[in-house]
């Protein structure tokens, strides 16, 4: 063996270590969550509202807040992400406005989610009264979002490959028709990962909500649906305390027997959610990459 | 080689020009110039093609022949800077007033790679129709049939229809490309390179398409490949350094090309 394949050698199996400790690090850090907190979740838990004092709370209310919060927070900021990254990725010319743009969403997405948080606390909170409540949090996680979403759609957009638009081009179809009929559908299995993908990271947040949706979880009334009645499900105005929120706060201040499997469940309940937003956002990009093609 | 009395005695640049009087000119350019930026990418192209021939475009790299090609449906529309009078059936295409994307329905095209939508194969060919307000589900499935027929593919995807265009082989694809370019009833045919990504026995095929298609069509093709040029065309435009150096029928052009320059291109001697 020679010096050339030797270096080669150890330099693979230095590479090799290094992603080998990635992969251990995950594997632990789920591995003991799952194992800590999975045997602390039952039918009783993920649907019974939290209790302060006495153990046997749940976790109902804090996992369709989570949810609720994440389906707002989606539906406000993906048509402005899908506007902001059609026109980068269309009509921007090559200036220092687009430049401008271009660098206010990478700061954007590189602050502090408890900046965006504070922010959103100021903003929403106290300038516009709308107190701690799901809409205050669902803005601020657009506020939140909004950066990594646009890139991410973007990103998809620009994947596509130009025959496709001169395609649209050349048969006489404006470079509106083109984007919204032609590109726009060809990138949708991308989009759809990065929504997924996305949506793992809003549903995780904690920082950004403590401040803006509220740290505690009203009891719902689940049989009125009626969005204007202050205790239903649906209400954007009343607080909303989140999954995520809800493992922050009772481990900073809770006083229940149970918070230590209160706390694992929860956690092991969160870690799960995402990992299924991360894996579903691959299979479910593929599968509507293969309908479309129809090639499996 | 040729003794340098017969290289001085060959012109610099020969265009043909067709008799007005017995030829129907579609397309015409006129003191066309074409730039990137500040560069100066094609020049001295006065050329006229008539209807229903095929007409090749041939040249090294670079020689400007594409570029002259996206001019022609104002594909350069943002890309390049195009100076100069561009005449469809007469009138000046190549001016603000006058409407693109009507210029590009009634001269289509046709790209190098196929690029299918990814879409199925009958909404690939009815799309610009759909967008035109068309949705007369008859109509839509009667200009399925016959451009498809045209493009000559109809009888390997008849049956499936509805399966996506991005599913098909290079060779199918491209001729499902070229019905879909048809299915908005043009009258002049931009091909650029049509048959680069494609095998042989595709090639071929397309060819044949193709000299089905001139008896309805006036077509213009950009071409790497001289045999291809030679088998297919009429008429063929020899361009290099941004410039037409020679247009000529396409026997004269291979058999005895008038310029010294073409005669080298085609013998293989370039450079």
């Amino acid at each position: 063996m020679n010096r050339t394949q030797k270096q080669s050698r150890f330099a693979i199996a230095c590479l090799k270590a290094v992603a080998g400790f990635v992969v251990v690090i995950l594997a632990f850090l789920i591995g003991y969550i799952f194992i800590t907190g999975l045997p602390n979740i039952s039918w009783h838990f993920l649907t019974s509202p939290a209790k302060a004092f006495n153990a046997g709370g749940g976790i109902g209310i804090q996992l369709f807040n989570s949810f609720y919060l994440l389906v707002l927070a989606m539906l406000i900021s993906l048509p402005i992400a899908l506007g902001a990254a059609i026109y980068l990725n269309v009509y921007a010319k090559d200036n220092w406005f687009t430049s401008m743009i271009k660098t206010s969403i990478e700061i954007l997405s590189s602050l502090p989610s408890v900046v965006v948080g504070l922010f959103g606390f100021l903003l929403f909170v106290v300038q516009f009264n709308y107190g701690f409540s799901i809409i205050s949090g669902a803005l601020t996680l657009t506020i939140f979002n909004l950066p990594l979403l646009t890139r991410n759609i973007e990103d998809s957009l620009s994947n596509v490959p130009d025959d496709q638009r001169q395609g649209g081009l050349g048969l006489g179809l404006s470079k509106y028709e083109t984007i919204i009929h032609i590109v726009v559908p060809a990138s949708l299995p991308g989009i759809i990962s990065g929504i997924i993908l996305c949506s793992g990271r809003v549903f995780g947040e904690a920082a950004a909500l403590i401040y803006t949706a509220g740290q505690s979880a009203p009891a719902l009334n689940f049989a009125d649906w009626n969005p204007f009645n202050i205790d239903s499900p649906l209400s954007p105005l009343r607080p909303a305390e989140t999954l995520a929120v809800h493992i922050w706060k009772i481990n900073s201040e809770g006083i229940m027997p149970d918070l230590t499997q209160v706390s694992s469940g929860s956690a092991a309940v969160l870690v799960l959610a995402i990992l299924i937003f991360n894996l579903s956002a691959r299979f479910i990009g593929r599968k509507v990459f293969e309908r479309m093609t129809s090639v499996k | 080689m040729q003794n340098t009395t017969e290289l001085n005695n060959k012109p610099k640049r020969f265009i043909y020009d067709f008799n007005p009087e017995e030829t129907d000119i579609t397309m015409q350019t006129k003191d066309l110039e074409i730039y990137y930026g500040k560069t100066l990418a094609m020049h001295n192209a006065d050329l006229k093609f008539q209807k229903n021939t095929i007409t090749a475009l041939i040249g090294p790299s670079g020689s400007g022949k594409s570029t002259f090609l996206r001019a022609l449906n104002r594909m350069n529309d943002g890309v390049a800077t195009v100076k100069g009078e561009i005449l469809y059936q007469g009138v000046n295409i190549n001016q603000p007033k006058i409407d693109v994307y009507e210029v590009r329905r009634r001269i289509g095209m046709v790209f190098q790679r196929p690029n299918p939508f990814a879409k199925s194969i009958y909404d690939n060919v009815t799309f610009a129709l759909q967008r035109r307000g068309i949705h007369d589900k008859k109509t839509l499935d009667r200009v399925v049939e016959t451009t498809l027929k045209q493009a000559a593919v109809w009888d390997q995807v008849k049956d499936s229809l509805n399966k996506s265009a991005l599913s098909l082989s290079g060779g199918q694809a491209q001729r499902v490309c070229i019905a879909r370019a048809l299915a908005v009833r043009p009258d002049v045919l931009l091909l650029d390179e049509p048959a680069s990504a494609l095998d042989p026995v595709s090639t071929q095929q397309l060819e044949a398409t193709l000299r089905e298609l001139k008896k309805d069509y006036t077509i213009i093709i950009v071409t790497h490949n001289m045999q291809q040029a030679a088998r297919l065309s009429d008429y063929t435009v020899f361009f290099n350094m941004g410039e037409a150096i020679e247009y000529n029928k396409t026997r004269k052009v291979f058999t005895r090309p008038k310029v010294q320059m073409t005669d080298d291109y085609v013998s293989g001697n370039f450079g």
